[in-house]
């Protein structure tokens, strides 16, 4: 028989991870996808949270974009005023941080605390 | 984002609750809104259709701009009786984004082969809904046409406030389970709610095509419920 434990929660949740992160006394920021506009890899709600030492758990683009909001965390963290990023297709002026689907997402990024 | 808020909102995710978090996106205030706390007008109509919906998103009200990030449990189907039916409704509902799980304690229905990739229990229904409790975004349907396994987990989804409760039978069985439910303490109000005859009235006959009138029952409940705290409440 197949067994498959009812969970309330799936493993590695971003925001039980981020708690347990404030638990231990880490600097720790939250992206959220607010927006989306045609094809984009995660929808609206998703979310990726970031500590002090660069550490993160989930995911706003699936890996297109994590990098730049992983480095605009690290400031949000610093100074505590929340950021407003936004993503489109990659271009050549936006090779590193395009989504090579096409599609655009607008992310917020706070500090927890 | 306020750790207050982060705790509070992690806290109803895991006890299953509806639960929303609404973002000041010009300021970074948020608060935590669970289903059915009172939120003052046009902000709490938004709410409540995000409830409804599960879909979050920006609202723009009052020259601000609002994220209200909406979490919905994951509606989980209990089916009692691992009949035929069952065989064509678990499937289906797994299609449809459904936690199923079929449960009946006659061990010649429930067994793997019949029932390939479902959770099955061959246990009696009180027995494994006192280990994972109903709540109000379960549905529960009893298909197995016998009272001493259907009676008990009706009750209980009853009492839970379950989003959807539909029970197999014709009107003269359904009677008779109405007095049973009765002697057994449940209110009218609450019985009332039960679906019988079970699923939609599309003329369903196979047992596959009565498991599609059964699953689009549910799914009208579910998209059409509304809030739940009344019922809890209640």
């Amino acid at each position: 028989m197949e067994t498959m434990p009812q969970k309330t929660m799936p493993d590695n949740d971003p925001l039980t991870v981020a708690e347990e992160w404030m638990g231990e006394g880490r600097d720790v920021a939250i992206a959220t996808v607010v927006e989306t506009w045609g094809s984009a890899p995660r929808p609206v709600g998703s979310h990726l949270v970031i500590d002090g030492d660069s550490n993160f758990e989930g995911s706003v683009s699936g890996g297109c974009v994590e990098g730049a909001v992983i480095s605009d965390a690290l400031d949000v963290i610093e100074t505590g005023e929340p950021k407003m990023l936004e993503f489109g297709v990659a271009d050549e002026t936006a090779w590193q941080v395009g989504l090579s689907c096409g599609g655009k997402i607008r992310v917020y990024v706070e500090r927890l605390g | 984002m306020d750790p207050a808020s982060l705790k509070k909102l992690n806290a109803a995710r895991a006890g299953r609750r509806a639960v929303a978090l609404v973002t000041d996106l010009g300021d970074g205030r948020d608060r935590v809104v669970v289903e059915g706390d009172e939120v003052a007008a046009a902000l709490g109509d938004s709410v409540a259709k995000a409830f409804r919906s599960g879909k979050s998103g920006v609202l723009e009200l009052e020259n601000r701009s609002y994220f209200i990030n909406v979490h919905i449990p994951p509606p989980r189907l209990v089916v009692i009786g691992a009949v035929h039916i069952s065989q064509a409704l678990a499937p289906m509902a797994k299609l449809a984004g459904f936690d199923i799980e079929v449960i009946d304690p006659r061990t010649a229905f429930a067994t793997p082969e019949r029932f390939s990739g479902v959770r099955l229990d061959a246990e009696w229904p009180e027995a494994v809904l006192s280990g994972r409790p109903l709540d109000p975004y379960c549905a529960l349907a009893a298909v197995t046409h016998d009272p001493k396994i259907d009676d008990i987990p009706l009750k209980a989804a009853l009492v839970a406030g379950c989003f959807y409760v539909g029970a197999l039978g014709s009107r003269k069985t359904h009677a008779k389970r109405v007095e049973r439910l009765t002697s057994m303490g449940v209110s009218a109000d609450r019985i009332e709610r039960i679906a019988s005859p079970i699923g939609l009235d599309i003329g369903a006959s196979s047992p596959a095509e009565i498991a599609v009138a059964i699953l689009a029952e549910i799914i009208k409940a579910l998209r059409t419920r509304s809030a739940v705290s009344a019922e809890r409440a209640a």
